[in-house]
């Protein structure tokens, strides 16, 4: 076999973006970026609606990431060289912006079960809790994609006092809902599992629910602000879910 | 009237899979459905099942069933001892189980996925399109888990057929995995890739539906063993800070952040997967255009097994 991999030191000068990368024989990825960057997101974004609103023939499913959009084909129909052609075209040469994601209010319990992560990250930050929860519930979070799991949803956007490494050892098992901080990154839980991060309270919606209509509350692109909530509403919101009563409330498109 | 069919003993890791969940990765959903695709199809078509139909699947060791109504099963993957009322037959042709009958299914020998397929399918209601059991998210199966002892499944209608046999042997490749580097691929200086192009990697016990664990050399990447999380696809070789190899299957999950060194070639996931544990084999790389090559010769190959199935003597 003639086939040579691309091996690190050999590619002498730095990457240039967006480039294409082949994973396998039925999927095809477009990088625009190393990094986590909002502006690279809404590359990926853009590219993912270009191809929704034009979609090329042999397309089975798009799955945008942080930095970039891997593209999964039939290769009966399509064959990856042509298809990572079209993305690049695609790419370069389309300027749509794409349309700003809704902005959805979370409710959230701060503390509560997770009482402890919370007081501990305080301390780690020689703040607080309440200045933690008033830090936390004051931005505007971008949902850079949805990933690991059913709807787990990664966001951007955490303040970056509040950027704390995850922990040492992780924990067997984190609830539905559970609003997690893991480095500079920020997230909602969405199925029951071990997680390393640290979790500073939890939202009774649920991101995933097989039995709604819509299955996934979330996708790429979203904005979130979180509500500070008591234990009495949180209760009350636990109980509207539960019957299937329960509305997000939507700020904005 | 359902017909049922009743599970009196189960193996470790059975399940009710399927071709597979597609359309949601994008939402964190994995695609599951059986570990080896041919093997699943062909078990399909033996007893007169549509491709999509859902059969059992299990790892290592079959189980015990009996149906209340008169069906067609084939056992497919690999082969090993299976019994319809205490008479022994062949695996990889389909047979009458009449009704209240005892089906029993062995434990495979050189092989690790097996698959039963009943005439009409597993007819569980379907969970986002598809009837796979994703255990780890309790997505789609049997209330989202692995089939137990005491389980009971509704069957589909089916029509009454002749038992079938295969007219054109369905054989596996050999020799070295293909593989197609990528996508990060250059996070691997040229002594690495020299080691995972030339050094025998080993099966290992650490495996489930969702990944391999390999053993062998270490595979060192120079740019770090951290990138900022982005897509996996089924058959992703991820390359974790230990430098040991994991090779993500059907219930992997659809995003990570290690680096990704290659992935396996489609038409040679379910031949790794099918390895027993400890076995020594070795990776060749081939180009994505070469492999969608294979892949699509692969499946005409399997289309051509299907469409050759003949009606076995009595």
């Amino acid at each position: 076999m003639h086939f040579r991999p691309r091996s690190g030191p050999k590619s002498t000068s730095e990457s240039t973006y967006p480039r294409i990368l082949r994973c396998g024989d039925r999927a095809i990825g477009i990088e625009f970026s190393d990094t986590v960057s909002e502006a690279a997101n809404l590359k990926v974004l853009s590219l993912d609606a270009s191809l929704a609103a034009e979609p090329i023939d042999g397309i089975l499913e798009t799955i945008p990431t942080y930095r970039s959009l891997t593209v999964i084909y039939d290769p009966k129909i399509l064959r990856g060289a042509a298809l990572g052609e079209a993305l690049m075209q695609r790419a370069t040469h389309d300027t749509a912006v794409p349309e700003t994601g809704r902005l959805l209010e979370f409710p959230v319990l701060y503390g509560g079960e997770h009482q402890a992560d919370l007081d501990e990250l305080a301390a780690l930050k020689n703040m607080s809790a309440a200045d933690v929860i008033a830090l936390h519930a004051s931005a505007v979070y971008r949902v850079y994609m949805i990933g690991f799991a059913p709807g787990f949803a990664y966001l951007g956007g955490l303040p970056d006092i509040l950027h704390t490494p995850r922990l040492a050892v992780p924990r067997q098992r984190i609830e539905a809902g559970a609003i997690g901080i893991g480095g500079r990154q920020s997230s909602i839980n969405s199925v029951p599992g071990p997680s390393g991060w640290r979790f500073l309270g939890r939202t009774p919606f649920k991101l995933f629910d097989p039995a709604r209509t819509e299955a996934f509350l979330l996708k790429a692109g979203d904005r979130i602000t979180f509500r500070s909530v008591d234990l009495d509403e949180a209760r009350e919101l636990d109980e509207k879910v539960a019957v299937g009563t329960a509305e997000l409330k939507e700020i904005a498109r | 009237m359902t017909a049922l069919l009743t599970i009196s003993r189960a193996g470790p890791l059975m399940s009710v899979q399927d071709d597979g969940r597609y359309g949601f990765r994008a939402r964190g959903v994995s695609t599951s459905g059986a570990m080896d695709r041919d093997a699943h199809a062909i078990a399909n078509a033996l007893v007169g099942n549509d491709a999509d139909a859902a059969t059992i699947e299990f790892a290592l060791t079959g189980g015990a069933f009996t149906a209340d109504r008169d069906t067609l099963i084939a056992v497919t993957g690999g082969s090993c001892q299976v019994e319809i009322a205490g008479r022994s037959v062949s695996t990889w042709e389909s047979h009458l189980l009449k009704s209240g009958e005892t089906l029993t299914v062995g434990a495979l020998r050189g092989a690790v996925w097996g698959y039963i397929a009943i005439s009409g399918g597993i007819a569980i209601p379907k969970m986002l399109g598809s009837r796979s059991t994703h255990v780890r998210t309790a997505v789609g199966g049997l209330n989202g888990k692995a089939l137990s002892a005491g389980d009971i499944l509704p069957l589909g209608d089916s029509e009454k057929r002749a038992p079938r046999t295969l007219g054109t042997p369905y054989l596996r490749g050999h020799g070295p995995i293909a593989i197609i580097p990528g996508p990060q691929d250059d996070y691997f200086d040229e002594d690495a890739w020299k080691t995972f192009l030339r050094q025998p990697y080993r099966t290992t016990t650490a495996r489930d539906r969702m990944a391999m664990v390999l053993d062998g050399p270490v595979l060192q990447a120079f740019k770090g063993h951290d990138i900022v999380s982005d897509a996996t696809v089924v058959g992703s070789i991820q390359v974790p800070g230990s430098g040991k190899p994991i090779v993500l299957t059907a219930d992997g999950q659809t995003t990570g952040g290690y680096p990704k060194i290659a992935t396996v070639a489609s038409f040679d996931l379910a031949r790794l997967a099918q390895l027993p544990a400890g076995q020594q084999f070795l990776f060749r790389a081939i180009s994505a255009d070469l492999a969608e090559e294979q892949t699509i010769h692969a499946d005409d190959r399997l289309a051509a097994v299907i469409a050759d199935l003949r009606t076995s003597e009595g």
